[in-house]
């Protein structure tokens, strides 16, 4: 297993065999930015075609039934399929080195948590294959989707219950690989930003995902045995779905944004010159945010009728998170705020951050007052905020980091010019697109509708909103241009691109070996590697341990078999109420498929393996010379 | 796993402590199981008196509370110090009963039927 020949051309098949089997933190990374990124590309087109229909009024460039489908899988791919890859593959790409660790936790289990959450992923979008998508928005509300005819809603359920098992596998082996891996010396209070928002996200993850999968399960048995959890003409309640939904749905927001707010308390520190302000305030701030998540989860539901003690419990509450999210945007003011500025692409996606969300932030305070919910509910304005937040908070993160960490990543870098190009282009086909549905949401256009009539005073804004999109998709094709070129471009083979790094991932030499650090490192106080520089020394870090062997994983297939079997039950378990003959099979196939592999890594004893010194040795002179990682 | 089992040897003194240690342990193990028990039987005991409902069901919900306690603590081991980490376990579970608290009030509060 242990491969001294790094780097030796491999055949296609080999290097896409490797990947396949991959445990490695770092190319699991690679794997969940570029399946981020595919289902991002298709989220987005189909937010271009809502936006083309939307241009003029009465238009019938889509059928509305397309359009329901189009709006539910934009929602729904964009939150769980693109924004939550992507930021996982930060996490996995970053993590580990930040914290000074050798791989994660449970190296099996995050591949099987990629592997879950890709094949529910395809599931989902098989769904436009077979018979349409579903098509009750990405709340899903059981009032609507139980009786949405076809199997869309199926789809649904069963790609977000094998999808969101997988993301809950990788929060919980970040969880452990936070606590238990950190390198010697890394107290919590040393942790970089990113890492705690990680930790935290991850434990949001833990608590908020269960409700979810319940939901989903009573939805499931609601649709194909009949069970009557949601259908109050038997008994049920409607209204229970939309709480479980929510307690989930609401932290899943701050599952998004908490690792954009780490990514950019990395960025802006960096491009400051200047260790970040508050750092301990950021921590607890963070807490808070994640505790105070699970406290509102009835704001999105004011105008159901819970009833005014319940909405101005909710709203104080809603407004209360306000505070700590406040305290994060002033840290990030004065950690720029008489910094030696750069302003570099990803330091120009953290400012265009900073206002574009405390815009979204200012119009979620104003939800949060639930008298004027009630006028704004289900309009335009709705839509304003959260894409204010999504796309200025968590894409505007997700994109400055990919410029931040691509030489980490990949040991390129992405250009300059055409990022600044991508920025502006990006930046001001968002705020076209978005800030003028403040306006539309506030003259009462409702949201989720797939025309409208015209001279309503909806036209010029609507039509200027889709040009704002197109601008936006532009701008993203001038990223993945960005991303192309790259790949042409000459490998870096340096140090801490961009010259001022803070953090541990920045003292390690790229391309990075697969064992990490040839020696884990000793941390001797916040930013380890800003402080070692300062002190001269060369090498970057203090090594806690001498150059010794190094005990590594073994790749595996078994996370692929899993996923695959859970992927052929779900088809079972989608055609069963149809009442065709072959759906018990395929399911008792499917879960054999899955069982079976549990059984073999089990059973199977896999001790992982050992590189030698003299491999150690080897690897380094091969990558970086001779004389090593000096 | 089979490849670094370790044989350890006590002394006469080492086994004798852990044999006291562990009396110590099963005795306070079987002390909270019979506490858990009776206040079940209170539990039940005051259901079947038929006490006024508003004095029954905070009885119970704090009798339920005090459960959950033991529970975590003497048969989850959460009273354990020499585990790796209990503070952190600790702070989960207790992050996670707080988490679920609101939720339980909403339920069965706001929901209706």
């Amino acid at each position: 297993m242990s491969s001294v020949a790094v780097s030796n051309k491999k055949g296609f098949g080999a290097v896409f065999w490797d990947y396949l089997t991959t445990v490695d933190h770092k190319k699991l990374g690679v794997m969940y930015l570029l399946a981020g990124t595919l289902f991002f590309a298709i989220a987005g087109f189909e937010a271009l075609l809502m936006r083309i229909q939307l241009m003029v009024p009465n238009n019938d460039f889509v059928s509305a039934g397309l359009f329901n489908q189009l709006l539910t899988m934009h929602g729904t791919t964009m939150l769980f399929l693109a924004a939550t890859p992507l930021l996982f593959g930060f996490m996995n790409a970053v993590v580990p080195l930040q914290i000074g660790a050798r791989d994660v936790a449970f190296p099996f289990l995050n591949s099987l948590g990629f592997w879950l959450f890709f094949l529910g992923a395809v599931f989902l979008h098989l769904s436009f294959f077979l018979g349409g998508a579903p098509d009750a928005g990405w709340t899903s509300y059981a009032s609507l989707s139980l009786y949405s005819p076809g199997h869309g809603i199926d789809f649904y359920v069963l790609g977000l219950q094998i999808s969101g098992a997988g993301t809950l596998i990788s929060g919980i082996n970040f969880i452990v690989t936070i606590i238990t891996m950190r390198a010697p010396g890394m107290t919590f209070m040393r942790m970089p930003l990113f890492t705690w928002t990680t930790l935290i996200t991850s434990a949001l993850i833990m608590f908020a995902f269960p409700p979810l999968t319940v939901g989903l399960f009573f939805m499931l048995v609601d649709r194909m045995f009949e069970a009557n959890f949601f259908d109050h003409t038997m008994g049920g309640n409607t209204i229970i779905w939309e709480h479980l939904f929510w307690i989930f749905g609401h932290p899943e927001v701050y599952i998004l944004v908490l690792p954009a707010f780490g990514l950019f308390s990395e960025i802006i520190p960096v491009f400051a010159r200047k260790r970040l302000f508050g750092y301990s305030s950021m921590v607890f701030a963070t807490i808070l945010i994640g505790f105070l998540g699970f406290m509102v989860w009835a704001h999105h539901m004011f105008t159901t009728g819970l009833g005014p003690t319940a909405n101005a419990i909710f709203a104080v509450a809603t407004m209360a998170i306000a505070v700590p999210t406040g305290m994060k945007v002033f840290n990030w003011i004065l950690t720029i705020w008489g910094g030696s500025i750069k302003v570099t692409v990803p330091m120009l996606w953290a400012l265009g951050f900073i206002p574009s969300f405390v815009a979204g932030g200012v119009t979620g305070v104003m939800q949060a007052t639930a008298p004027l919910d009630y006028q704004l509910h289900d309009s335009y304005f709705i839509v304003a905020h959260f894409h204010y937040v999504i796309v200025g908070g968590i894409v505007t993160a997700i994109f400055g980091s990919m410029h931040f960490y691509w030489p980490i990543m990949f040991n390129r870098a992405l250009g300059e010019k055409l990022g600044v190009l991508t920025f502006w282009t990006f930046f001001i086909g968002f705020h076209l697109t978005f800030f003028l549905q403040h306006f539309l949401g506030l003259m009462g256009m409702p949201r989720r509708v797939f025309t409208y009539q015209a001279n309503q005073g909806w036209d010029l804004f609507n039509f200027i909103s889709s040009i704002g999109a197109i601008l936006m998709a532009i701008g993203v094709i001038l990223l993945v241009l960005n991303i192309l070129i790259s790949i042409k471009s000459k490998p870096l083979n340096c140090r801490d691109y961009w010259e001022d790094g803070r953090s541990l991932e920045w003292a390690i030499k790229t391309p990075v070996p697969f064992y990490n650090f040839k020696q884990t490192p000793l941390v001797r106080g916040f930013d380890p590697y800003w402080l070692e520089k300062h002190e001269g020394n060369k090498e970057g870090m203090t090594y806690a341990e001498p150059l010794s062997d190094i005990h590594m994983p073994n790749n595996s297939i078994l996370p692929l078999i899993m996923s695959i079997g859970m992927f052929i039950a779900a088809f079972g378990a989608l055609y069963h109420p149809d009442g065709v003959s072959w759906s018990i099979p395929v399911i008792i196939i499917g879960l054999g498929i899955t069982v079976a592999s549990m059984i073999t890594r089990s059973v199977k004893d896999d001790l992982g393996f050992h590189v030698h010194v003299e491999e150690v040795i080897a690897t380094e002179e091969q990558l970086y010379g001779k004389g090593g990682n000096k | 796993m089979a490849h670094n089992t370790q044989v350890q040897i006590k002394t006469k003194a080492e086994f004798e402590y852990e044999r006291h240690h562990n009396a110590v342990h099963m005795r306070k193990q079987v002390v909270n199981f019979a506490i858990m028990i009776f206040l079940t039987f209170v539990a039940f005991a005051s259901v079947a008196a038929g006490f006024s409902k508003y004095f029954v069901v905070p009885v119970i919900l704090l009798l339920a509370a005090v459960q959950v306690v033991l529970q975590l603590y003497s048969f989850m081991h959460m009273d354990d110090k020499k585990t790796h980490h209990m503070g952190i376990i600790q702070t989960f579970v207790w992050s996670g009963v707080l988490i679920i608290f609101p939720i339980f009030v909403t339920f069965l509060t706001i929901i209706w039927w």
